[in-house]
């Protein structure tokens, strides 16, 4: 067991710790730990009460675990936001075994709070995995981390082998009843693969597309065709404090129906990007981009042009929407979605056609392949985008971007009110003809950016040479 | 010559053996695969189907879908530059056309010496640290010209060696579950009633 300990663990050591994460003087429940350098040794997590949510649990019946989780209403912070507590009673009841893969697959443009969740403190996602197992009665968990995190695969491994050993995971876990493994799996590079269905296919092994649903939703028809609940890592990260702190402690944070804390990242041209945990549903965009404790403001002082509300996937919002606050019920009526909890701004200098293509590109190019819409229509989205911004588009190809995204999104498309424009919002979400987010993603940017500075991509349209009539020697009466 | 050797088969019997379904264990195994020869041979995919009992056609089937997996010799060090929304807004582009002066190779392009393959990536979820990029998926943030040049430089004279491994090792630590510890995978027909701890009474 001694092989984690020589120069691997110096050089994870060295690393930069947590960074981008900005502590702040507000409440934590997943980021307590944060501030040690060494918040993801285990010395680190007893001594600061790592595990006693674990026993709390214990010392519990399951189910009555299970409705501690359920009255604290811990919504998923994956994107679509469904309580976790509700999910774990989807499963059918007399199926065996049941399955927990977690979701550490983190790709949405702009979202990273799982990375940091799982290299600054993975016993505590360790510790929620086992609660989550314990409550719904699940015997095997999957750890599933994004390919690319090789830091993150480093600590979350060195930290499952010395839980193992400590007998914190494995047989008779504290002495219990209570026995769980927990295996670590990595991916190997796919977007998609952070859509649930296409974890499960991706931890068959097999390519990482999404599968239909209905009719089988994971928890009736997952993994092996077995139940199987999906949940986030910051999800699973809030159960400890939780365990410790009872739901009245919990639900007492943010508002009733958003509940706890969140972590959200915010990134582009502000002062002081980061990562901070926040109080769910009363903090403001306002507060995250301009207030002195987030990110103290705009680049260079310059005008705010446009935001990303909730990663890549989300319609944007601008200054009018600046007061709307971190709350899915009020977001998703204004015309976007809060998504995993990332926020990207663009000020006045941004060239908003070519920012846009790069979400489009990364849609069209993340495209599993597997519902035509999205994988033809994605990259001749692209195509047509590189064309204008290029300067070669013509005003047709505005017009076909509009006919192609209505071929994976039938009806009106989400967007936000605009007082200048004249726009009234449409809310989220939207009709689409793909099984999962990726295709209806690629166009969302695009809408967003057309809909709210169509004078741009007008700009960047092949000019016809116009002749002026009176210079033309026809006769008028052929001219009439 | 390209299969795996014997201590990698040891190594992919015991991942193969956290799996429900030997199947599971096919994107671990094709990363022990590509970090055994930098990148997955042909012999390497034919071996791995023996190993999970599939063909080698499923093998690369499977592995064609993900990005990380390569099919020709790349650098000895992968370069990412990401490109998405953040890092673009950042000067993302700037630092792409700066790497590929340096490296006198276009995107997607390797070095003569076979030091370096420069690439384009998507988001790598450190947005707030723009532009980034990751060398064999090692982090390095608020990359500027000068810095991508000094670790150009460091990474030819081998200064960064201890930090960086070479392309193919992605995580330098295993999970090893204990044979006293572990409960062993559990296949859907080897559980046919609740786990014992849901008896409505505390485990503890």
């Amino acid at each position: 067991m001694d092989e984690w300990k020589g120069s691997v663990m110096t050089a994870a050591i060295r690393y930069p710790h947590a960074t981008g994460f900005v502590a702040g003087d507000r409440p934590k429940i997943v980021t307590s730990r944060f501030e040690h350098a060494d918040s993801f040794t285990l010395e680190r997590f007893l001594a600061t009460g790592g595990y006693a949510g674990l026993r709390k649990a214990l010392e519990r019946a399951a189910t009555d675990v299970h409705e501690e989780v359920k009255s604290a209403t811990v919504l998923g912070r994956g994107g679509a936001g469904f309580p976790a507590g509700t999910k774990w009673g989807l499963t059918p009841q007399q199926v065996f075994p049941k399955y927990l893969v977690v979701n550490g697959d983190e790709s949405e443009p702009g979202t990273y709070k799982d990375r940091l969740l799982m290299e600054c403190d993975p016993h505590q996602l360790i510790e929620g995995c086992l609660i989550a197992c314990y409550a719904a009665g699940l015997s095997q968990c999957f750890l599933y981390i994004r390919g690319e995190m090789a830091l993150a695969q480093e600590r979350v491994a060195v930290a499952l082998n010395e839980a193992y050993a400590a007998g914190y995971v494995g047989k008779n876990i504290l002495g219990s009843k209570f026995s769980v493994d927990i295996v670590l799996h990595w991916g190997a590079g796919a977007y998609v693969v952070g859509e649930e269905t296409a974890l499960i296919e991706s931890l068959e092994g097999n390519r990482g597309m999404p599968r239909l649903k209905p009719p089988f939703f994971p928890a009736a028809n997952g993994l092996y065709g077995q139940p199987t609940i999906v949940n986030n890592v910051e999800t699973l990260a809030n159960l400890p404090w939780l365990m410790v702190n009872g739901s009245e402690a919990y639900t007492a944070i943010g508002t009733k129906t958003s509940p706890g804390t969140r972590m959200v990242a915010v990134s582009g041209h502000v002062k002081n990007p980061g990562v901070f945990e926040i109080i769910n549903g009363t903090t403001t965009f306002r507060d995250l981009i301009y207030g002195a404790e987030f990110c103290g403001g705009i680049l260079n002082d310059n005008e705010l042009k446009a935001f990303v509300p909730g990663g890549g996937s989300a319609p944007w919002f601008t200054a009018d929407q600046l007061d709307l606050p971190f709350e899915a019920s009020q977001v998703g009526p204004a015309g976007s979605m809060l998504g995993s909890g990332a926020i990207m701004v663009m000020d006045s200098t941004t060239d908003i056609p070519a920012a846009a293509l790069t979400l489009t590109h990364f849609y069209a190019h993340e495209s599993c392949g597997k519902c035509t819409p999205c994988r033809e229509g994605g990259t001749w989205l692209e195509r047509i985008l590189t064309r204008i911004v290029n300067g070669t588009g013509t005003e047709a190809d505005l017009q076909q971007i509009f006919e192609v995204g209505a071929m994976i999104c039938p009806g009106d498309f989400p967007n936000a009110s605009n007082e200048k424009l004249g726009l009234a919002a449409v809310p989220f979400p939207y009709k689409m003809t793909t099984i999962c987010f990726v295709g209806p993603s690629a166009f969302a940017p695009l809408h967003s950016a057309i809909t709210l500075f169509r004078s741009e991509f007008e700009a960047r349209l092949v000019k016809r040479i116009s002749i002026p009539v009176t210079a033309v020697s026809t006769p008028s009466a052929v001219l009439a | 010559m390209s299969r795996l050797n014997d201590a990698n088969i040891k190594i992919a019997l015991e991942i193969i053996s956290h799996y429900p379904r030997p199947k599971s264990a096919l994107i671990p195994l094709l990363h022990l695969a590509q970090e055994q020869n930098g990148y997955v041979t042909r012999e390497a995919m034919v071996h791995l189907g023996e190993l999970v009992g599939v063909t080698s056609a499923e093998v690369y089937g499977t592995a064609s879908f993900y990005e990380m997996f390569r099919f020709e010799p790349v650098g000895k060090y992968l370069v990412n530059i990401c490109g998405t929304m953040s890092c673009a807004l950042m000067g993302a582009g700037d630092l792409m056309h700066h790497a590929e002066q340096k490296l006198g190779v276009k995107a997607g392009g390797t070095t003569a010496d076979g030091m370096f393959t420069l690439a384009h990536a998507e988001c790598q979820a450190a947005c707030t640290e723009a532009p980034t990029l990751q060398v064999n998926y090692r982090f390095r943030y608020k990359v500027t010209n000068s810095d991508f040049d000094t670790l150009i430089d460091d990474l030819k004279s081998g200064r960064l060696s201890d930090e960086i491994p070479s392309h193919g090792v992605v995580a330098r630590i295993r999970q090893r579950i204990p044979a006293d510890r572990g409960v062993g995978a559990i296949a859907p027909e080897l559980a046919t009633e609740n786990p014992a701890w849901m008896n409505g009474k505390a485990a503890l």
